[in-house]
């Protein structure tokens, strides 16, 4: 199969006060036509920061070094920014954690659907709002015609949800990243929304990458899963590999973590995890 | 049997909605007549929704709203705080934890200030009292005297529920109403925070109202389990009875909902996944 999206070496770091910070060290990444990768790690791995730094959206203290960034044959790395635009949106779609702070709460939800559409696919208005309602029917929204009018605080969070997903979708991308697009909801709204967008996947044959750090969620969702820590890659597998027998010792107390594979009657942590790892290392050392 | 700590008995809340200029006054029903007990050192969860009723239930638990009608009885002794005044002695039975610990923590206090309050309002300590035991306090939560100093934003998110579980417990309450303590955290330092508050149980003999829409940090942590939808509990019974043979249809759909992380699960959905393929 073909990659779709192919990275390697990609370093993120960000110059603060205190020296240069680095968020995500030398990652490779790949993701092929339709599979669903999920990234998996705590705050502060540097999941959602890799994924940014493909899609350009890091702030300017940032600095994105990588050997090469490739999706759909074009170099990332050297693509002008207008080039990029035309990409990113069209090609790429991301939904992002928080549906009720990623709409504009000033236009009505039909307004952002169709504006996707009248920028990358140059629809005329007719065009555009029939496309709307037959998305909108896609992502399981009822009544579209009418809801197409309602503005952000008129709907739920699994609505708004489900409009991003409808917005991300729009112009039928070869890629979708996923970022904890379920965090914020209930757990009967994350299951609709994650067979959702495994339906979606599916039937548009899409590539989805799915960050998140609920282990739940990936054993739910993915094909393949990337275990990421601190900025570092710890573990790739694909998922029954990675449920059955994970190799690293960080993966491991990650599943072990999970309240439903308590033993005894005290969970353990990853900070218990750190701690013996630091005694082994004293003594080897 | 043991010492019951909390009792409720046919509790209903109303709130009343709209009558503006010409719509018509709405009542809507949040809880609708809810029964239930909870011993001395027990956990209770409460499982449900978003709009179930469930943090409706744990606000009048906390005696912050009243109840519309219905019975509230804590260590025995009945309470309505729409007819009498809550004296600080109860105030000091009961106190709470919000899900969100970004949003529960004033960004202007130093967490020594955080944790003194409740004692200067609710008691006659002096300064020096004050400080010393929310010292004490900052380490029985995991973290330490030099955080003392400090303001919220220099915490994590785990530190600061770490923070507001503190605050909670400097009057020794007997009852903690947990509303959704954990599902704004990390896995990991969900982890932690949930040991922290079994070490706490075990430690002070703590009765907790557990509310949640996480059924497997419910199964990890509750005694006893409630399960709510549209103001009505819809199930009520032990852990075990739950989990084991749920009853409702609305139960059922929960536990279908909630993912399922066993090898056995993830090797059907790929096999399913193939054939469709």
């Amino acid at each position: 199969m073909s990659k779709l999206l192919e990275i390697k070496n990609l370093s993120v770091g960000f110059d603060t006060s205190n020296g240069m910070f680095m968020a995500v060290q030398g990652i490779d990444l790949s993701v092929e036509a339709r599979e669903v990768l999920a990234i998996v790690g705590e705050s502060g791995s540097g999941k959602s920061v890799a994924m940014l730094a493909v899609m350009g959206l890091l702030p300017k203290s940032a600095t994105v070094t990588a050997d090469s960034m490739t999706f759909d044959g074009h170099d990332m790395l050297t693509m002008t920014s207008k080039r990029r635009r035309e990409i990113i949106g069209r090609d790429v779609a991301m939904i992002f954690q928080e549906p009720m702070a990623s709409l504009n709460p000033c236009f009505t939800v039909g307004f952002q659907l169709e504006e996707v559409l009248r920028v990358h696919m140059k629809l005329d208005k007719k065009a555009r709002r029939a496309r709307a309602i037959e998305l909108f029917k896609q992502v399981g929204i009822p009544t579209p015609e009418e809801r197409l009018n309602s503005y952000p605080h008129q709907m739920s969070g699994g609505q708004c949800q489900r409009v991003m997903i409808a917005i991300a979708i729009a112009c039928n991308p070869k890629l979708l990243i996923a970022d904890e697009p379920t965090t914020a909801l209930d757990v009967t709204i994350q299951k609709q929304i994650l067979d959702l967008l495994v339906r979606l996947q599916a039937e548009h044959g899409m590539g989805l990458i799915m960050i998140t750090h609920d282990m739940g969620v990936v054993a739910e969702t993915a094909d393949r899963v990337i275990v990421q820590y601190k900025g570092t890659k710890m573990e790739e597998a694909d998922v029954l590999t990675l449920f059955e027998a994970p190799k690293s010792p960080y993966t491991r107390a990650l599943l072990s973590a999970l309240p439903e594979n308590a033993t005894g009657d005290r969970l353990s942590t990853v900070a218990d995890f750190m701690k013996n790892e630091a005694a082994n290392a004293g003594a080897a050392s | 049997m043991s010492e019951i700590v909390l009792e409720g008995r046919n509790i209903v809340r109303e709130y009343h909605v709209g009558g503006g200029l010409f719509g018509k006054a709405k009542t809507v029903q949040a809880v609708k007549g809810v029964n239930f007990t909870v011993e001395k050192g027990k956990t209770l969860a409460i499982v449900g929704e978003s709009g179930c009723g469930k943090s409706t239930l744990g606000r009048i638990l906390t005696l912050i709203d009243p109840q519309t009608s219905g019975e509230l009885l804590i260590d025995g002794k009945p309470i309505n705080i729409a007819k009498d005044k809550v004296t600080t002695e109860m105030r000091r039975k009961v106190q709470i934890i919000f899900q969100n610990p970004y949003g529960s923590l004033n960004p202007r206090q130093k967490i020594g200030e955080v944790l003194g309050e409740p004692l200067l309002l609710n008691t006659k300590k002096t300064a020096a009292e004050r400080r010393e035991l929310a010292m004490q306090m900052l380490v029985k939560v995991g973290l330490g005297p030099e955080h003392y100093n400090r303001y919220p934003h220099m915490f994590s998110g785990g530190q600061r529920q770490r923070i507001a579980i503190a605050r909670a417990l400097m009057l020794s309450p007997s009852l903690l109403v947990l509303d959704e303590p954990v599902s704004a955290l990390d896995l990991s330092v969900q982890a932690q925070v949930l040991n922290l508050l079994a070490d706490l149980q075990d430690e002070f003999n703590l009765t907790y109202v557990f509310i949640s829409h996480d059924l497997s940090v419910v199964r990890y942590i509750a005694d006893d389990v409630m399960v709510m939808y549209y103001g009505e509990v819809v199930e009520y019974g032990t852990r075990d009875e739950v989990f084991s043979n749920p009853q409702h249809s609305y139960t059922k759909t929960l536990f279908a909902a909630t993912p399922k992380s066993d090898v056995e699960s993830i090797r059907a959905r790929i096999a399913k996944k193939k054939a469709a393929a």
